[in-house]
């Protein structure tokens, strides 16, 4: 494993990678055109943050963080719907960056300082020693994420029918990317010339699942990990396709992801869930953008289960994080970033998780 | 059947008595302590005293490479080096859960024993209470400790100036990895081990140094990230860190890298670091390495002339912001 780190981040081949992509980006200005390259997931915004790589590319190759971090998009009504929850008595099991994400009125931070009982987890298969060491309670899980986190949890709906676990259920907010980058790239005020393609979402939808976009809107799609020397690389083969003035969908991270992608976890995942139209915090609808629980079981749905209603909440006008999260502009072009909204005290959602668009400009570049 | 502490061990009574005789006195009793005062009376020091407590209530009380023990010993004994000051004596005050086998308070009070002879310091003065099964986690301990300020040294961060070393005695983060590890059961070959230890013989090398040493902190909670923010803050200089020179575990950094946390902000509790100017920080480094704790030391950036603000150079060639952690990165982690 090491290895595999040593590798990615050698400083050497950065070096070398960065050089070829000043080549490229040179061409591109000859021709007076400027590269807009959007990032999708929040693990590559923090590893561009992390790595300082936005600092080492020509001016005008431009990032752009999209909305690929799962808690930012999740709706304040979602966090609402858990504090519901949480009051009625059943234990809120959670991976921890949801801690913190402030609902309409509160955060589940401040419930578990009034008593409520969060646990936050590392794994969902924790939820199962919390079904056993409290028998008598119920265990909600929020269940938030992409098709990388969707899969795992429809893992665990499988084992609990299998064991016939009957004390854990899910409050979901799952959702999908490509209809969001779909809706990305139909939106006419936005301007991306390629998409850097999330990894481990791509180890699960394969990389055909990008070809249908690709054709429809003629737009480079590549698919790279999260070492420095991946996203370089990513990029290099990204201005490669602008400059030869091509699109199509290229796969840097074979590794892991393959053209299918992971039929199995598909498989579970179709098992359980249906598509549905959510809302994505400070973007708002997209058509067949989400995963709900089907009907046939909805014993494992929190909200069908204890009757509590994901109802949207109330954006704050001021906060431009729906722009930042189409990539119209940079989080310090919003003027409340660093100044009333910070990791302590996020009044929008890329500010709230580690992974934010937000949250990673104040960590790294503020 | 195991032994276990009972209520009635910290009641005060023929139980409390034994207790403390068999496992206080007899490792502890040979000095000031001998008598069981309910204060100690010291002898005079020089210069002037530099005093400071700490409470321990890390999560689970063993993991790999330490105790709640030798970490309640070094977290006082390391707050009092780095102060300036050579420790001389602790206060040590347990407090203990029902309930908690006997053998294990034997295995911390033997580590306890062992690190105050290794960080020549004596417990003069203390306390043991019970309480009832579920209202603490198997032991908290509290320490104090008095030391002797040395001389020599002026310490005060603003006399920081650009250009000064950043000196670390070994690789970072090991202790809060080791401490996670051994909490979340993440069981790998070769992982984390807990870096406890004193770093009061580093100093004692140190004090040579005089008035070139301008700071000095331990890097606990909130690790390299937040000390080098603490100390910049309020400050004409920052910090500038060459991520290549920092030097790393291949246990913690796999750890790290599983669970995504930045090793910069993770507790070390063996470790300090220390700013000197630059015409001593090389002969600092060739004594710190002569001795066990300063083996791995090294230089891991300079003070640079940017008020307040901590830069650590990337392998990309470009350089980023080390930021605080906002909240507890990871909870009772001492």
């Amino acid at each position: 494993m090491m290895k595999y780190i040593d590798d990615f981040r050698n400083p050497k081949a950065a070096a070398y990678i960065t050089k070829e992509i000043a080549g490229l980006a040179q061409r591109l200005a000859e021709a007076g055109k400027t590269a807009n390259i959007m990032e999708v997931c929040g693990s590559h915004t923090m590893a561009i943050g992390r790595y300082a790589i936005r600092e080492v590319l020509p001016s005008n190759v431009n990032l752009i963080s999209g909305p690929g971090c799962p808690v930012c998009v999740t709706d304040s009504g979602y966090i609402d719907a858990a504090v519901k929850l949480a009051e009625k008595g059943v234990i809120i099991a959670t991976f921890g960056d949801m801690i913190n994400v402030p609902g309409s009125e509160t955060t589940l931070a401040k419930c578990r300082s009034n008593g409520a009982s969060i646990e936050v987890l590392y794994s969902p298969l924790g939820t199962i020693d919390l079904a056993k060491k409290y028998p008598d309670k119920e265990i909600v899980f929020l269940a938030i994420g992409f098709e990388t986190t969707t899969a795992p949890l429809m893992g665990l709906l499988n084992i609990l029918e299998k064991q016939n676990i009957k004390n854990i259920s899910l409050l979901t907010s799952f959702k999908l990317i490509p209809p969001a980058l779909d809706a990305l790239t139909s939106d006419p005020e936005l301007n991306v010339d390629a998409f850097l393609c999330p990894a481990h979402v791509s180890a699960v939808i394969g990389a055909n699942a990008y070809e249908p976009f690709v054709e429809k809107y003629h737009i480079p799609c590549v698919i790279a990990s999260f070492e420095p020397v991946d996203i370089l690389l990513g990029l290099m083969a990204i201005m490669r396709q602008l400059v030869d003035k091509t699109a199509f969908v290229e796969n840097l991270y074979k590794r892991i992801v393959t053209s299918e992608g992971n039929i199995k976890a598909q498989q579970v995942i179709n098992k359980y869930l249906e598509v549905y139209d959510p809302a994505w915090r400070g973007i708002g609808c997209i058509p067949k953008s989400g995963l709900k629980i089907r009907e046939e079981y909805s014993k494992f749905d929190a909200a069908v289960r204890f009757g509590v209603e994901v109802v949207n909440g109330k954006p704050n006008l001021a906060c431009l994080c729906g722009d930042v999260l189409k990539g119209k502009m940079l989080p310090s072009g919003c003027p409340l970033f660093a100044k009333k909204c910070n990791p302590l005290n996020p009044i929008g959602p890329c500010m709230v998780s580690a992974e934010g668009s937000c949250a990673a400009f104040y960590k790294y570049s503020r | 059947m195991t032994e276990k502490i009972q209520l009635a061990h910290g009641g005060g009574g023929l139980l409390s008595s034994q207790l403390i005789e068999k496992e206080i006195v007899s490792r502890f009793g040979d000095g000031p302590l001998r008598n069981l005062p309910d204060a100690a009376e010291l002898p005079e020091i020089k210069g002037k005293v530099i005093f400071s407590t700490d409470s321990y209530v890390v999560n689970p009380i063993e993991f790999a490479g330490g105790n709640i023990g030798n970490l309640a010993v070094h977290g006082t004994v390391n707050d009092i080096s780095v102060a300036g000051g050579k420790p001389l004596w602790l206060s040590l005050a347990l407090i203990l859960e029902e309930g908690l086998p006997l053998s294990v308070l034997r295995r911390i009070l033997d580590t306890i024993k062992q690190s105050i002879d290794e960080c020549n310091v004596r417990i003069v003065t203390g306390d043991t209470k019970v309480v009832s099964k579920g209202q603490c986690d198997g032991i908290y301990i509290n320490t104090a400790g008095v030391g002797e300020a040395f001389e020599s040294f002026q310490l005060d961060k603003t006399k920081i100036i650009p250009g000064d070393c950043v000196l670390v005695n070994g690789t970072i983060g090991d202790h809060g990895m080791a401490v996670l590890a051994a909490r979340e059961g993440i069981d790998i070959e070769n992982g984390p081990e807990s870096d406890t230890a004193s770093v009061h013989k580093l100093v004692e090398i140190a004090s040579e140094y005089g008035s070139e040493v301008r700071f000095m902190r331990d890097p606990t909670r909130g690790g390299v990230a937040a000390v080098l923010n603490e100390i910049a803050s309020g400050t004409k200089i920052g910090f500038q860190l060459e991520s290549d020179k920092i030097p790393l575990s291949s246990g913690t950094q796999s750890i790290s890298e599983i669970l995504g946390i930045d090793i910069l902000s993770v507790a070390c509790e063996g470790r300090m670091l220390l700013i000197c100017s630059k015409e001593v920080a090389n002969d600092i480094l060739k004594e710190w390495k002569q001795i066990p704790e300063g083996r791995g030391a090294t230089v891991i950036g300079e003070a640079i002339d940017n008020p307040e603000r901590v830069l650590i150079s990337t392998l990309t060639g470009g350089s980023r912001l080390v930021d605080v952690p906002q909240g507890e990165l990871l909870p009772r982690i001492c």
